[in-house]
């Protein structure tokens, strides 16, 4: 039987399939969670140059990543919404911005913990973290944006070419430790392999896991809210339960 | 300063979780809150709103 993909592109149909994926999405989530603290605090043994500082890092590797990610599917879906004026693109845009900028904020945050008793200062003007700064105020620039125009058909348009422009910023983050002569160490994790234990991968992607599932959980629970304000003037709306109790 | 760089050499753990994870995990509860609070209003409007056009109805 196949799958009609494209009813789900409708907010009609959208909003009651976010509301029964959400539940699985943060249980997942909170298990993933409790999985990975354990994996990376009692069982990844410490490391011989870092000690226990390096735990951060369980963190701040799945932050970072999911900054840069969610940056690409907010612009996707900005593109998308753009070019083909579909109404749930430009919601879902708008509810993504605010974790993006939320994941950048922890990346930055936890990298200057990181940096102070590694490399004795809480921040550098380093490429890589000067990138990923740019990011939180691309990130905050679209919210002011989109939040300033009054029509929001209008701060749709005008906040989808700030992500689209924006998204260059994504593969100078990633590529700055290559192009650059950075402070910020290289990545860790490559295709060709790893000289990470074992428990500490571990803990790494199932945290990074984790944090995908929470911001889909989030993501999907704001544009829930989204589309009832912008859709409030529709028959369905008012025939929704929670609308009619 | 200097105080904070003594404590975190002596508690690198309490560091690390205070730190990042306990200000990561008390991030993503305010976001939370923040969703649920955000629902709650759009809802009470949408239903505010569905109220007044019933009784603009039974007016007319």
């Amino acid at each position: 039987m196949a799958i009609n993909w494209f009813k789900y592109s409708a907010p009609t149909t959208f909003y009651g399939l976010a509301g029964k994926m959400i539940p699985w999405f943060a249980f997942s989530s909170a298990i993933l969670f409790v999985v990975g603290l354990y994996i990376g605090f009692v069982v990844a043994p410490a490391d011989y140059q870092q000690g226990e500082f390096y735990r951060i890092i369980f963190i701040h590797v799945p932050a970072s990543i999911l900054s840069m990610f969610l940056y690409l599917v907010m612009a996707a879906y900005a593109a998308l919404g753009l070019i083909f004026n579909t109404r749930l693109s430009a919601m879902m845009a708008t509810a993504i911005a605010p974790t993006g900028a939320l994941f950048a904020f922890i990346s930055l945050w936890t990298g200057a913990l990181w940096g102070k008793p590694m490399w004795g200062a809480w921040w550098v003007w380093d490429a890589r973290l000067t990138s990923e700064l740019i990011l939180l105020f691309l990130y905050l620039g679209f919210i002011a944006l989109h939040a300033s125009i009054d029509d929001p058909r209008r701060a749709d348009r005008a906040s989808a070419l700030l992500a689209i422009v924006g998204s260059v910023n994504v593969p100078i983050i990633y590529f700055s430790v290559k192009w650059w002569n950075t402070l910020h160490q290289g990545s860790t994790i490559k295709f060709s392999g790893t000289s990470m234990h074992v428990a500490m991968q571990q803990a790494m992607f199932i945290i990074l896991a984790a944090c995908w599932l929470y911001a889909i959980a989030v993501v999907l629970a704001r544009v829930r809210s989204i589309i009832l304000e912008r859709e409030r003037n529709t028959t369905w709306i008012t025939e929704l339960p929670e609308v009619r109790s | 300063m200097i105080n904070l760089d003594i404590w975190m050499r002596e508690n690198p753990l309490a560091y690390v979780w205070l730190g990042s994870y306990a200000v990561a995990l008390l991030i993503f509860a305010i976001e939370i809150a923040m969703v649920i609070h955000k629902r709650k209003i759009t809802l009470q409007q949408v239903r505010l709103m569905r109220e007044a056009q019933d009784e603009a109805e039974d007016d007319n």
